[in-house]
């Protein structure tokens, strides 16, 4: 009985730590189609951008939940001016300039931290359920991941900027004629998006080990989330999170974390096998 | 007139007497070692420090005088994490710059695409790092602790210690992973434990959730991990958030030979049972001075590791051969090598074990405290049993091959 309670604990944790690597990347390929190759390296940033201010002394909470987010942030803002609004529409070429962005980020970090793996430990303590020790952490990740998602649905239905943001991403040449800038609005959901992953690195940072290259860990299940969510963003990342998740978990315990991997990787070719626009092409179609 | 070979010897003989005339010029001509490291790339944590430890040594034995009255000089290459450039620099130190002897290599596989080509060129080998054992080559001298010289020392010490009877093996899913959890499992049954699992990882796994459960399901009474890299080392972060280490103990063939110790803190490392050639902390006369004199060089001794120290000990170790070879000649160097030559290294002694050209040397058992690596109990002059199951350079002198142990 207790073990069921840890697995069911461990399947949430894995759907919530799914959101969270997808949902910057959401966002920016989403909702903007930049495929961002450097995805993993902003994640890898914010956990760096965590550890820097933790070892300074900042509160790890402060540090994780703003710090890092503004940090990445303001990059992406940088990266956007710079190179990405040069290539809006431009499939392969940013493909190419994210992916050298990619290897710049990887050089710039190696350089300032070195290439030895660095870390700050978990700021939860872990605790008994039933005769079974659990990860305290792992709630915080669901919590994170719920409050995200809750937070997203929260400012594209119900704000003006959310409602301005979507209908730029639609028809930029119709938003721009009622007035609106789409440059300023491509370059802000940029922005928000990097945050989105400098959040994401930042909280799983305490679970790992961090070095420059461990973005790359993430990149391949960030995309496969979001291609398999489909159309609607928030749906779309939810559900597939979901499926992913338990899917992973429940062969995790079955078999082995190995097996585990790969049974989420057939699952998602069976998945755009059967449904190739996504999940939310089908299934929730009006939601966002 | 036709040359016969009598003449021709005589005429060699004059022109080497012409050419030992100017000898007293070429006395300062500098020996050449040779150096292949990764010190840059994904792997510079390991080839930085060896590097720093290789010219140290060099340093070390030129501020004495050199080595038979001449100076050393460093050739040193940088293969950049990349296995293809070590074939390059092999040929390039054999070739161009016809080094006397070659150290370096970091992975196995790097170590494999030099061997042969040293090999050939009759270019004196030192694979300075720990591996998974079994090569066999007369060529090549190795001084890194093999599997078998770390786990047998372990496991007993881990399962004594906690009064351990069931073992759960958490393993890197490559050759050393693999090789290490089939020795950990033998010596487990040789002390009359027995092992409930071995799981193996791929080097890129950092979530170990499920396995933290299975193991509470499974309820072993010490875990032994030898796990490898960055991703890894979120099992023992993982582990202590859990709060799993109040609960049941742990084992490493590997955390903290790149000095990953001090990358945990003090709580989640604390405990967490290791055996290595080397601990910053070995309170002996030759690692105070050894560390004494890196700091002078480097400014600070922090980043000294287990590898370094090999590297250093294979730098001294091949010195000593010299010397008591009286020269630079392959064949006698490794005649002198064979005798069993020892030297004092900051890990203890190390002895050359001529049947299979691996080292004898000291095993130290140590548990991790306050990131630091406390020794325990030292084991001296262990033996490399694995690979001397297997190779008899002695009896067979022609072996060049890399034997798969069976246990």
């Amino acid at each position: 009985m207790d073990l069921v309670l840890v697995i069911v604990v461990e399947v949430l944790y894995a759907i919530g730590a799914l959101v969270l690597i997808s949902a910057g990347l959401a966002v920016i390929f989403g909702m903007m189609r930049v495929i961002n190759l450097a995805h993993g390296e902003f994640m890898m940033l914010g956990g760096y951008a965590t550890i820097t201010a933790v070892d300074l002394g900042v509160n790890v909470f402060l540090a994780m939940l703003v710090l890092a987010p503004a940090v990445v942030g303001v990059l992406g803002l940088a990266v956007e001016r710079l190179v990405i609004r040069h290539l809006y529409g431009r499939l392969i070429d940013t493909m190419l300039a994210t992916w050298g962005l990619s290897l710049l980020f990887i050089g710039i970090v190696t350089m300032l931290f070195g290439n030895t793996t660095t870390g700050i430990s978990t700021p939860i303590p872990g605790f008994a359920l039933g005769d079974y020790q659990v990860n305290g952490y792992n709630f915080f990740i669901v919590l994170v991941a719920a409050v995200l998602l809750l937070l997203m649905l929260a400012v594209l239905r119900s704000t003006r900027s959310g409602l301005i943001a979507r209908g730029t991403m639609q028809h930029s040449d119709m938003a721009a004629s009622l007035g609106y800038n789409p440059d300023r609005i491509y370059m802000l959901t940029f922005a928000c998006g990097s945050a989105l992953s400098g959040l994401a690195g930042a909280v799983l940072a305490p679970l790992v080990g961090l070095v420059p290259t461990s973005g790359g860990a993430y990149i391949a299940k960030a995309f496969i989330t979001v291609i398999a969510g489909g159309p609607a963003l928030i749906a779309g990342l939810a559900s597939s999170a979901g499926v992913f998740g338990l899917i992973n978990q429940i062969f995790s315990f079955a078999v082995s974390p190995v097996v585990g991997e790969v049974a989420l990787l057939v699952a998602a070719v069976i998945l755009l096998r059967l449904l190739p626009r996504g999940i939310t092409d089908r299934l929730f179609r009006e939601s966002l | 007139m036709s040359i016969n070979r009598r003449h021709f010897l005589g005429g060699s003989a004059a022109l080497t007497g012409v050419a030992l005339l100017g000898y007293p010029a070429a006395a300062a001509e500098s020996i050449k070692l040779g150096s292949i490291l990764d010190t840059s790339g994904i792997f510079d944590a390991y080839g930085k420090p060896m590097d720093m430890a290789m010219r140290l040594a060099v340093d070390d034995i030129n501020k004495a005088g050199g080595l038979l009255g001449r100076p050393i000089e460093v050739v040193a290459y940088d293969t950049q994490s990349d296995m293809a450039l070590y074939s390059q620099y092999a040929q390039q130190l054999t070739r161009e710059d016809r080094v006397d002897v070659v150290h370096g290599g970091i992975l196995s596989a790097s170590r494999e695409a030099i061997r042969q080509i040293l090999r050939r060129s009759g270019t004196l080998y030192f694979y300075n790092v720990l591996y998974e054992g079994g090569v066999c080559d007369r060529n090549i001298f190795i001084n890194g602790v093999t599997p078998a010289q770390q786990v047998e020392a372990l496991v007993p010490y881990a399962m004594n210690k906690v009064g351990a009877r069931t073992i759960y093996i958490l393993a890197a899913d490559y050759n050393y992973g693999q090789i290490t959890a089939k020795w950990i499992q033998k010596y487990v049954g040789d002390n009359g434990g027995e092992t409930v699992s071995v799981d193996f990882f791929p080097l890129d796994v950092s979530d170990f959730g499920s396995t933290i459960a299975k193991i509470q399901s499974t309820a072993p009474d010490l875990v032994i991990a030898p796990l490898v890299g960055g991703a890894h080392l979120s099992f023992f972060r993982q582990w202590a958030a859990a709060g799993m280490k109040a609960r049941i103990p742990l084992a490493s063939t590997t955390l903290g030979v790149g000095n990953e110790h001090k990358v945990l803190t003090a709580e989640e490392g604390n405990g967490i049972m290791v055996a290595y050639n080397y601990s910053q902390e070995l309170d002996t006369p030759e690692n105070a001075e050894f560390k004494r004199k890196w700091a002078a060089a480097y400014g600070d001794d922090t980043a000294i590791h287990e590898i370094a120290v090999s590297n250093y000990q294979g730098v001294l170790t091949w010195a000593a051969a010299v010397r008591e070879a009286g020269s630079l000649d392959r064949d006698a160097v490794v005649t002198a090598l064979e005798t069993g030559i020892s030297i004092q290294g900051p890990g203890g002694m190390v002895t050359v074990d001529a049947k299979t050209h691996h080292a004898v040397l000291d095993v130290h058992l140590m548990e991790i405290e306050n990131q630091g690596m406390t020794v325990i109990d030292t084991l001296p002059q262990r033996q490399p049993i694995d690979t001397q199951a297997v190779c008899d350079l002695e009896v067979n002198p022609d072996d060049n091959q890399q034997y798969e142990i069976e246990i």
